[in-house]
């Protein structure tokens, strides 16, 4: 699917700003037309809000069972749990919305998008966002906040570089697997579901230290899939505690590189994914 | 209730029919049900060894055959996604069931048991299998905690069934009950101990979730009974406490049915 | 909403492309257009088995620009398939094919440049927002110079009568009022052509009129290509002067509607009402007797061809009796329907 030559033939005096414009009008659009229902909306961010409130509150109640997790305290665990949901609130925020792809699909409404001159991936993302999301990302900062409080960190300069990166970073880490996930529906309309083992599994799978999981899927999960690195890591770095696992401390920084790795992996699924479509009709 | 054996048998087995169809999603549910099973395995066996071998009174294995039955259950009870009352009435449809001369309750009821049945055969054994393959399952050493075993999930599925039910009738009063039910949705989820054996919360809220909301019948009562929690004394406790809250669910939803159908008549829908 | 005069298009319709002259290629060009699904189909109880089925079986076609054709066939017969490829959303399993002098698979985002595409079943617009809106939208998401696209929607804003409901959201509009927008939608960045898969389904007598008038119009200034899936032979009749019939995945007619006529013998016919019948029916010429109804009170006369209607009233003013005369075109129904029956009989000899 080359598209490449989409610059050559703009006629000239096209005075509607560039590419991005497009974009952020047509988001600017989903934005109003949510609002648009406004009792629901506020429904909506009460519910999401509660929802991931409940991850934390499952790490709260485990610890009051347990004093060590995987050779960590609760304390740390909470660090770990909150860069985590941070992670996942900013990717889902961004890219959660990937999921309707199956809905485009069964409806035809995905040919439509295809009748358009910008990206299909692009204008999926835009379509359908949810601004309600907003309140869990907001959520998650202040959760982090008071995590990082209750531990002893010795701040430098290198400790706020990976505080600021990994969430970032994470979060593209989780979208990767989100559109990854989406893709499947190119092939099977009716498995959706099948995506939230690893999309949502995903997020539960970096709320708890590595160490606790084993076996052929603590590799498949931790490194296959690149989640040690969204809080796991960057959290060791943070509170400069030896890896139980026996794993190096720099490899908090991974996570950049485990990012990109992730995202050009995904786009490369959904480049297939859309050249199958395109060759079977759906 | 104009509903005899014959009929409702047929019913079920066309509730039974209707899932068996939805052989990719099934697959998929299972998939992912197990995906989870793996990851909640991992933690609490986490939280048995940081705490000594024991939680609360859960060991190592009985947390295994806790968690993986549990992911097994979610299908078989439903916990979630349960919305076919709600849509007949939103579209109207829902005036022709209760012009007919059989409550709707019992023909919704066959409809899910054949459902439940279709779901034990696919989203229970395989994870259990699953479970059975990968780590070290508890075993009942009592026979009779099997058969109070499967009396407990049957009880579950009609508990499960009511509250649903119930949730699904608010429609009659609610134009947009997308709300309600992500809060009922969220509710059955947490407190019936999907994400964690209620008994790990602090006393009081375990005894406020057991005798005062019907949830830990659902889920966490035959997980109980299988890993034979506290002796035989508790297990039939636990079963006279699911007993309790059927005939709760089923005097519920039928008191409310009652109202829906007079609203529909006085005010005409 | 009355079309008033003869629209003076300031830009027009159409963006001619700089450099490129307008007679110079054809606007689709489609050579052994093939595709195959492959279907599994159930044999037995348990067992599938793989099948490969053509959806098109070698299309060829070639479209100036400028013309109004319509793309006919019944259910299953490709036509959708077809259409999904000129429009680049699927992909050819083989033949050569370009629309606007591009290859739609290799080159997507360039040809929805110069494309417009009405479906009758799913929505350009957005749902929630005032049509207004989408209108303003689409100027983004394509690009088209402000001024330009100010005159155009002014142009169908007064063709398509969108006023009275240009700010109600979508979701609120009628069929009617929706395909209306659709329309004007799929003008809005000047494409060179314009696809409508069956754009009158499902509508009212006064919208179906209101879009036929509009794509008449379109039709008779000569500039956008239209190509017009359709189950409605009315709008054939009305709007199209070439007709491809598909069925099967094959061309079966591509032509006028006068050649389809006469290619399958569709007799104009003359129906006469007495007062009191005849005792024996006259013998005309150039006409044959096709029924006798009503106890022999009407009498209904197929014409041969080439005879006019007049020479055979001329002949029947002479006998007494007569209360009434009507002469019937022939039924395109009828002759698309035997066309279908004649495609399938050829099949069967082909493969029996």
């Amino acid at each position: 699917m080359a598209d490449a030559s989409r610059g050559a033939d703009i006629p000239a005096g096209a005075d509607s700003g560039g590419v991005l414009s497009a974009y952020t009008r047509l988001l600017v659009a989903q934005i109003r037309s949510q609002t648009q229902y406004r009792l629901s909306f506020l429904a909506d961010v009460v519910s999401t809000c509660l929802m991931s409130l409940l991850d934390i509150v499952a790490v709260l109640v485990l610890f009051r069972v347990t004093p060590a997790l995987g050779g960590f305290s609760g304390r740390q665990v909470l660090v770990m749990a909150a860069m985590a949901l941070l992670a996942f609130s900013l990717s889902d925020l961004l890219v959660g919305n990937v999921e309707r792809l199956r809905f485009y699909i069964r409806t035809g409404l995905f040919d439509v998008v295809l009748l358009r001159p910008l990206s299909a991936l692009g204008q999926l993302l835009v379509i359908d966002f949810a601004p309600r999301r907003t309140g869990r990302v907001v959520q998650a900062l202040v959760i982090l906040a008071v995590a990082l409080f209750l531990v002893d960190i010795d701040w430098s300069v290198a400790r706020v570089a990976i505080l600021v990166v990994t969430p970032l970073a994470g979060s593209l880490i989780f979208a990767s697997i989100f559109v990854a996930g989406a893709t499947v529906a190119f092939w099977w309309v009716e498995s959706g579901e099948l995506a939230n083992a690893f999309t949502y599994g995903g997020r539960d799978f970096t709320t708890y230290p590595v160490s606790v999981y084993s076996g052929w899927f603590r590799r498949l999960f931790a490194y296959g899939l690149g989640f040690a690195f969204v809080a796991y890591y960057p959290a060791l770095f943070l509170l400069d505690v030896p890896d139980p696992l026996g794993a190096p401390i720099w490899l908090g920084w991974g996570t950049p590189v485990v990012a990109l790795l992730a995202m050009t992996v995904a786009a490369c699924v959904w480049r297939t994914g859309v050249r199958h479509y395109r060759s079977t009709g759906s | 209730m104009g509903l005899d054996v014959r009929a409702f048998l047929a019913l079920t087995s066309a509730g039974f029919r209707r899932w068996s169809t939805y052989r990719q999603a099934t697959a998929a549910a299972v998939f992912t049900n197990s995906v989870f099973g793996f990851l909640k395995t991992y933690v609490l066996l986490a939280v048995a060894l940081g705490a000594g071998g024991a939680a609360v009174g859960y060991d190592g294995p009985m947390l295994v055959s806790f968690v993986w039955l549990g992911q097994g259950l979610i299908g078989v009870v439903m916990l979630w996604g349960w919305t076919d009352l709600a849509d007949r009435v939103r579209t109207g449809d829902v005036v022709a069931d209760l012009l007919r001369p059989v409550n709707p309750l019992w023909t919704y009821l066959a409809a899910d048991l054949g459902r439940a049945g279709y779901a034990t055969l696919t989203r229970f054994l395989i994870p259990v299998a699953v479970g059975l393959v990968y780590f070290d399952f508890f075993l009942p050493t009592r026979p009779a905690s099997y058969a109070l075993f499967t009396v407990s999930v049957a009880l579950a599925v009609l508990v499960s069934f009511t509250f649903r039910y119930l949730v699904n009738l608010t429609a009659f009063w609610l134009l947009d009950v997308r709300g309600v039910m992500l809060l009922a949705q969220l509710m059955m989820g947490a407190l019936s101990g999907l994400y964690l054996p209620i008994r790990f919360l602090p006393d009081w809220c375990e005894n406020v979730l057991w005798y005062l909301t019907p949830f830990p019948s659902m889920l966490q009562a035959p997980l109980d009974i299988y890993v034979e929690y506290g002796g035989i004394g508790t297990q039939l406790a636990i079963v006279s406490g699911q007993l309790a809250w059927v005939v709760v669910g089923f005097t519920a939803c039928g008191w409310l049915q009652r109202r829906a159908a007079w609203k529909l008549v006085i005010q005409g829908g | 909403m009355a079309y008033r005069g003869p629209a003076l298009p300031q830009y027009g319709f159409l963006k001619v492309p700089e450099g490129q002259s307008r007679r110079a290629v054809a606007i689709i060009e489609a050579e052994e257009l093939r595709k195959e699904f492959v279907v599994w189909r159930k044999v037995g109880r348990l067992r599938r088995q793989r099948q490969v089925v053509s959806a098109v079986d070698g299309v060829s076609l070639r479209v100036e620009q400028g013309e109004t054709l319509g793309y006919l066939g019944p259910n299953g017969a490709g036509k959708s398939t077809t259409l999904k490829m000129f429009t680049g959303v699927l992909a050819p399993s083989s033949g050569r094919l370009r629309v606007c002098g591009l290859e739609p698979v290799s080159r997507r985002v360039q040809l929805t440049r110069q494309i417009g595409v009405v479906f009758g079943q799913r929505s350009q617009l957005w749902w929630d927002l005032p049509l207004r809106d989408s209108f303003a939208l689409l100027r983004h998401v394509f690009r088209i110079p402000q001024a330009e696209h100010a005159a155009r929607l002014a142009q169908c804003r007064e063709l398509l009568g969108l006023d009275e409901f240009l700010d109600t959201p979508v979701r609120q509009l009628s069929l009617g009022q929706r395909m209306r927008g659709e329309l004007t939608a799929a003008l809005l960045h000047g494409p060179r052509v314009l696809f409508l898969d069956e754009p009158t389904i499902g509508l009212d007598v006064v919208s179906k009129q209101a879009v036929r008038a509009f794509l008449t119009q379109l039709r008779d200034q000569g500039e956008v290509t239209v190509v017009l899936t359709t189950h409605d032979l009315a709008d054939i009749e009305r709007l199209c002067r070439r007709l491809v019939i598909i069925d099967h995945g094959r061309v079966v007619h591509d032509g006028s509607l006068e050649a389809l006529h006469a290619r399958y013998g569709s007799r104009r016919r003359v129906v006469v009402d007495l007062d009191a019948p005849w005792e024996q029916v006259p013998g005309l010429s150039g006409a044959v007797v096709e029924a006798v109804e009503a106890e022999g009170h009407r009498v209904t006369f197929s014409l041969a061809e080439g005879v006019t209607a007049g020479h055979v009233i001329t002949q029947l003013a002479g006998y007494a009796a007569l209360r009434d005369i009507s002469i019937v075109e022939p039924d395109i129904e009828e002759v698309i329907a035997r066309l279908y029956a004649a495609s399938d009989d050829a099949r069967s000899v082909a493969s029996g």
